[in-house]
């Protein structure tokens, strides 16, 4: 298997040197050969995805409801999103959310990579415990560290007292303390994905450069600042991307353990989504709401594109 | 960051010191499955204690054989099995016959399509949900198991990951299959299917994982209580009965076992999958 991870960014390659140009009726067949191997996923992958995503675009500029005909009425649907509070209060809940998942996790994932990325007997034991709870269920997860930050009795608040914390936080009680909860949550479960990321990252970067930069007398927070940092860089990118996305879109985690409460303090965009789409059925509206969730991730993941471009210059 | 360079052995106590951290990170880590393993077997009224007792006074494994009465958790079990099976096999099929005609075969409008597939991985997929759930309910496909195998079975990320992996496979491989006579399908259900072996696990692997654990979509689609997965039926339970904190564990310690066995039995294909799709 490649040893450096190829990530969806890098171009798409296209293989050895071409023979010279086969005949026209050659290549007509290879040309359904080559449909036909990708057919059978590509009707599915079409109707249910490439299909839905165009129709968002149309969706959002529409009037629709389950019992109504879709009627076209222009910008109705933002101007009502402009307007409404429930809607600024998500984005701000989401964006909140992604603010301190993103940094926490590339921290913790970036840290543990490194700890861990040694030749050391029984490393693999410590790899996969910090890797497990990435791969649990999410509903169990939830609610164990709900049981966890119990306000009254709860472990996390047992902890807080043993180490001299007096007023202990309501946690997914109190309006405030609802989201660093969900937010501690999701650094835990989904660090590990990302410290395997980093192991691979870090196994690419030659040994040489480590051994020069010791010669040259360049302690260890040097050469890992001077070397380890600046060679994960395409690892870093794409853990940024990935990251964004998947801040952007929680649901789960929040939909089990708090519901968008107490009140509507962690109400995320998709829940938004959802609950007008699906559960109100107002289909037009919600759409508007998924097509500016998508423009938000389009943006960050560009103005990330362009910071990294600029840095490899 | 290798610190150690080769030929200089790291000394005993830095050694020592290392193993600790590590342990202790590691454990604080699997806190939550200790405490959730730990209540599993306690009396409800011995969950919140102050202080925690991390070894129960008494062990009541009767918990594990009670919550099959008060749960129908084998129907959710069974309903989750269903579900990761055929979307697992449905997916790793198409997927890697797809993969196929993206690595080996070469034909105008391939690379353009493939970007289709690309871009599609990063449309989170809040923003198109909407459209899909339409689509169902004008099928009728609403609370039915089809939706979510049709929904789930034929994404991007099969293709995507055999792809990049057969890209890895040598063309000359192909190309003497070709000239003993084997067409595109021969190669590759003969040559290139028996080498991809490990990338096959590894998909496998992280869709049945990634099924048996999603909650969204059963939460959408699945309305009736005989189509529920573990994870919908677990949710209900804890909505419904959320003083019962023993029962609540028992049933979060069984709906991780069969993640926790498989995860054990495959561990370096998740890994490797992981690393290499740099996606899950």
């Amino acid at each position: 298997m490649a040893s450096t991870p190829p990530t969806l960014l890098e171009p798409v390659v296209t293989g050895a040197a071409r023979p010279a140009a086969p005949k026209p009726v050659r290549r007509r067949r290879t040309a359904l050969v080559g449909w036909s191997f990708i057919l059978p996923n590509f009707v599915g992958f079409a109707a249910l995805t490439l299909i839905p995503i165009v129709a968002t675009l149309g969706l959002a500029f529409m009037q629709w409801n389950s019992y109504s005909t879709p009627e076209w009425v222009g910008l109705d649907n933002f101007r009502r999103l402009w307007a409404s509070e429930t809607f600024w209060m998500a984005l701000r809940n989401t964006a909140y959310y992604a603010v301190g998942h993103i940094p926490l996790t590339l921290v913790a994932a970036l840290g543990f990579a490194v700890l861990l990325n040694r030749k050391l007997r029984g490393i693999g034991i410590f790899r996969t415990a910090l890797f497990f709870p990435y791969i649990t269920s999410l509903v169990a997860v939830a609610v164990v560290w709900n049981m966890l930050f119990s306000p009254d009795a709860g472990p996390v608040n047992q902890f807080l007292h043993a180490i001299g914390v007096s007023e202990t936080p309501g946690w997914t009680t109190s309006t405030t303390w609802a989201m660093p909860a969900v937010i501690i949550t999701s650094v835990w479960r989904d660090l590990g994905y990302y410290m395997v990321l980093y192991l691979a990252g870090l196994q690419t970067i030659p040994g040489e450069l480590y051994e020069a930069a010791e010669v040259d007398g360049a302690g260890p927070w040097a050469r890992f600042w001077h070397i380890t940092v600046p060679s994960l860089r395409p690892t870093t990118f794409f853990v940024l991307i990935m990251l964004t996305i998947s801040s952007f879109k929680v649901f789960d985690l929040v939909q089990v353990m708090t519901e968008g409460g107490p009140g509507r303090s962690t109400l995320v965009l998709s829940q938004l989504i959802y609950r007008e789409g699906v559960r109100e059925g107002r289909f037009g509206y919600s759409s508007a709401v998924a097509l500016v969730l998508f423009v938000i991730v389009l943006l960050v993941t560009v103005v990330q594109f362009r910071v990294q471009q600029r840095g490899e210059k | 960051m290798s610190e150690q360079a080769p030929g200089r052995p790291a000394s005993a106590v830095r050694q020592i010191f290392l193993y600790a951290l590590l342990t202790v990170i590691s454990l604080a880590v699997l806190v939550p499955f200790g405490w959730m393993l730990v209540s599993s077997v306690k009396l409800d009224a011995q969950v919140f204690t102050v202080p925690i007792q991390w070894i129960p006074q008494e062990f009541h494994w009767d918990n594990f054989t009670r919550i099959w009465s008060r749960v129908p958790l084998a129907k959710y079990l069974m309903n989750s099995l269903i579900l990761s099976v055929t979307i697992t096999a449905l997916q790793v099929l198409t997927g890697s016959f797809a993969a196929y005609g993206f690595a080996k075969v070469r034909f105008p409008g391939r690379d353009a399509l493939f970007l289709a597939y690309l871009a599609t991985i990063a449309v989170p997929w809040q923003a198109y949900m909407v459209p899909q759930y339409i689509m169902m309910e004008r099928l009728g496909l609403v609370d039915t198991r089809m939706s979510l195998i049709l929904l789930q079975a034929f994404g991007a990320f099969g293709v995507f990951l055999m792809r990049q992996y057969y890209l890895t496979i040598p063309d000359e491989l192909s190309e003497a299959a070709r000239i003993d006579g084997l067409s595109e399908y021969g190669i590759w259900a003969r040559v290139i299917l028996p080498l991809s072996k490990p990338a096959l696990a590894s998909l496998a692997l992280l869709t049945f994982v990634n099924t048996w654990n999603d909650y969204m979509g059963p939460f959408i689609y699945l309305t009736s209580n005989d189509l529920w997965t573990v994870q919908i039926g677990l949710r209900a339970f804890v909505g419904v009965f959320d003083a019962e904190y023993a029962m609540i564990m028992t049933g979060s310690v069984i709906s991780v076992l069969p993640i926790l066995v498989i995860f054990l039995l495959g561990q370096r294909y998740f890994v490797r999958g992981i690393a290499t799709s740099g996606l899950k």
